[in-house]
């Protein structure tokens, strides 16, 4: 197939599997972690299996294994459409693969057992971090030379964010996993305490602003308007959104370190730009949206659209819920609470996973020049994806909410009115809720699991029945 | 068609050139890490014992971490306290626990006095954690006894019935690894923590014939012992 195509697109295809499988391992160890929260005999007294070791395992599974290959595939695969070029280098692109998958297996071995540097989404050892960032860096120059190699005048603007995310995540790694190696496998990091806090949330939440955001917005930008088949509403507005989105989202880091030992003036112009950020957001948000602008009965018949808008939806309700948390008022009832958590997830299951999710599907029609098995399924996976978020959400509001005000609740003897046994007790209801939210949603991954691979057998045992739709 | 230009000039040069595109883009990037992170290194006003440097152990030459006493200020952790800190990370407990009380009344009540910047400038890397599915840890030291904590770490709900944590009971089995301490003790020397050649010669005796469960202990007891803080001073503006 590869050498009659006009692209390079069998590692896109082999980037797009991948991601669907660890999509579904992903949310199945943050079930399993939700779960014991709830039932902590569920840690077994293994130590591989408790919950300190598996939710780095979880975070890392989801954010880079599944997050990583759907940024792969879908910056490779726009970077050829876009560029109207095949990529710079198809070895390289291979290269990138095996090693991503490399390092997931590494993290998949490291983290239970215990091998961690210690700070949070970043807690691969030393020479795992090598690895990232050669294959990191590999993936970027492979990307520019695509583009340097472009047949169109202009870079199109879903490439914009790519580069982004590419160069800031460099920066982010790079500084923040600076450690000194003591052993193979434990290494310290060569910052401490209040400016080790500083550069981890500089890195913690900008893996969020630009690999969960950025990158997720270049796909946004380029599958919304090829799914819907109309052009972006605002060229504009892409532009403002994108170097506000760059200049602004690297201040946000410390909103994360409101009264604590951080000195004040950080915490406080984190916050400030993270109101500001309202802005740029919505206007992202609401670019995509209006894209359907005249069209919204498509969302009745393409349930890939429905993955698009939707994930658009939740990206506007997660960045205004974000700013809202980041004033010190709130922020000094939702810090330390399971509110943050249900934040991470409204953006990490509504906007990331569907986004992914609605650029998947389109990618693996275009890729195999097939329709889905099933586009039943898929508006079943989306009412379970979008179901499974609504009750976690609201599970973490209530729990993180319930936990910020049994905290500083005072009685009428001027006295603290509970333990904080008292608190976790509370909780359960809670957890329980939340791990069936989580369940739901990881069950909607296995459906797509389920199609995908049922697609590709039909496209792959029954080619002449798949021919390509006509399509602009 | 291609030679309009329908934003402002230097977009559209930014949209035709990728190198100009990718100096753009990481100069702005840069400028926000840039303008938090790097005060943050040479303002004074930062770390609170330049205002107050009684609460940094003042150690004299030729004393020895074991003649520092709860109160004389902050200090490097032990080696048996070291041990008990990398139990701790490789574990996750930061997961579930922060080490950062916050200056607010209900907050002081529960833990303690307010966490100071100056009590982690030995921390590689920081423990302050993010969440507290369990309370916070920064005032543990001295709470509870010795056997209470092992008694919490093997089982925690047989002393906290609505505890969610997972049992410990293998840090009681496994010795602690005195063939690795001195060269984690060398480390934490090269980044600034004012260890003494004495000090990392003594460590492998030291934690010779302990558990990680004595490591964990000790390094729990120690949390936000080391200074002895006034509630009449203000430490932090």
């Amino acid at each position: 197939m590869e050498t009659t195509e006009k692209y390079h697109f069998e590692v896109v295809r082999w980037f797009s599997v991948a991601a669907v499988i660890y999509l579904v391992v992903g949310t199945l160890v943050g079930v399993y972690v939700a779960s014991e929260l709830a039932w902590p005999f569920l840690n077994f007294d293994i130590p591989y299996l408790t919950f300190g070791r598996l939710r780095p395992l979880h975070t890392n599974a989801v954010i880079f294994a599944f997050g990583g290959c759907v940024l792969m595939a879908t910056a490779y695969y726009v970077v050829q459409r876009t560029c109207a070029v095949k990529l710079w280098s198809n070895g390289l692109a291979w290269f990138t693969f095996w090693g991503w998958n490399l390092i997931i297996v590494g993290a998949v071995i490291t983290l239970p057992l215990g091998l961690t540097q210690g700070k949070e989404y970043a807690e691969l050892e030393w020479p795992i971090d090598i690895a990232i960032a050669l294959v990191w860096v590999a993936y970027t120059v492979n990307f520019v030379m695509t583009i340097a190699n472009r047949k169109s005048s202009h870079i199109y603007v879903a490439n914009w964010f790519f580069l982004g995310m590419m160069i800031m995540i460099t920066y982010l790694h790079v500084v923040n996993s600076l450690a000194i190696p003591v052993g193979m496998f434990k290494s310290y990091s060569i910052f401490s305490g209040v400016q080790d806090a500083m550069i981890q949330w500089w890195w913690g939440h900008n893996a969020v602003g630009f690999y969960l955001t950025a990158g997720f917005l270049g796909i946004m930008y380029y599958f919304v308007p090829k799914q819907a088949n109309r052009p972006i509403f605002s060229y504009r507005l892409s532009v403002i959104h994108f170097w506000a989105l760059m200049f602004g989202y690297v201040w946000l880091g410390a909103h994360h370190l409101q009264y604590t030992a951080l000195p004040d003036w950080t915490g406080s112009l984190g916050a400030a730009v993270s109101l500001a950020m309202i802005i740029p957001s919505w206007g992202g948000a609401v670019n995509g949206m209006m894209t359907l602008s005249g069209a919204w009965d498509k969302l009745r018949t393409d349930y890939v659209l429905r993955f698009l808008i939707a994930s658009l939806a939740f990206y506007a309700m997660s960045t205004f819920e974000g700013p809202v948390m980041s004033i010190k008022t709130v922020n000094a009832l939702s810090h330390y609470t399971d509110w943050t958590i249900g934040h991470v997830h409204s953006g990490a299951l509504g906007w990331v996973g569907m986004v992914a999710a609605g650029a998947l599907y389109h990618l693996f029609t275009r890729l195999w020049k097939t329709e889905m098995y099933s586009p039943k399924l898929v508006n079943t996976h989306f009412w379970l994806a979008t179901i499974g978020t609504v009750i976690y959400i609201v599970a973490m509001w209530i729990s993180g909410i319930m936990q910020g005000l049994m905290w500083r609740d005072y009685d009428e003897f001027g006295t603290l009115t509970y333990t904080f046994a008292e608190s976790v007790a509370a909780m359960h209801p809670y957890y329980a809720m939340r791990a069936v939210g989580g369940f739901l949603y990881m069950l909607g991954g296995v459906v797509m699991l389920y199609n995908v691979v049922m697609t590709i057998r039909q496209a792959s045992t029954n080619p002449s029945a798949s021919a390509e739709p006509a399509r602009a | 068609m291609a030679d309009k230009i329908y934003s402002t000039k230097l977009q559209d040069t930014l949209e035709r050139n990728i190198w100009a595109l990718i100096l753009m883009v990481a100069f702005v990037l840069s400028i926000g890490g840039i303008v938090e992170i790097v005060p943050l290194f040479y303002l004074k006003n930062t770390f609170e014992h330049t205002k107050h440097p009684e609460i940094v152990w003042d150690r004299k030459d030729g004393q020895t971490l074991a003649d520092w006493q709860p109160g004389d200020g902050i200090r490097p952790y032990t080696a048996l306290e070291l041990a008990g800190r990398d139990v701790y990370v490789r574990e996750g407990c930061y997961l579930c626990h922060s080490q950062m009380v916050r200056p607010f009344r209900d907050e002081k009540e529960r833990y303690g006095h307010y966490s100071l910047a100056s009590e982690s400038m030995y921390d590689h890397p920081f423990q302050w954690g993010s969440k507290r599915t369990g309370p916070d840890l920064a005032r543990l030291g001295g709470k509870y006894s010795d056997i209470w904590h092992v008694k919490h770490l093997i089982a925690p709900r047989s002393v906290v019935p609505e505890s969610v944590m997972p049992n410990y009971p293998w840090l009681a089995e496994n010795p602690v690894d005195s063939d690795t301490i001195a060269d984690h003790m060398r480390g934490m020397q090269a980044l600034g923590v004012p260890y003494t050649e004495a000090d990392i010669a003594a460590a492998a005796e030291s934690v010779t014939g302990k558990t990680e469960m004595d490591a964990m202990v000790a390094y729990l007891q120690v949390l936000g012992t080391m200074a002895k803080l006034d509630y009449g001073v203000t430490y932090r503006e």
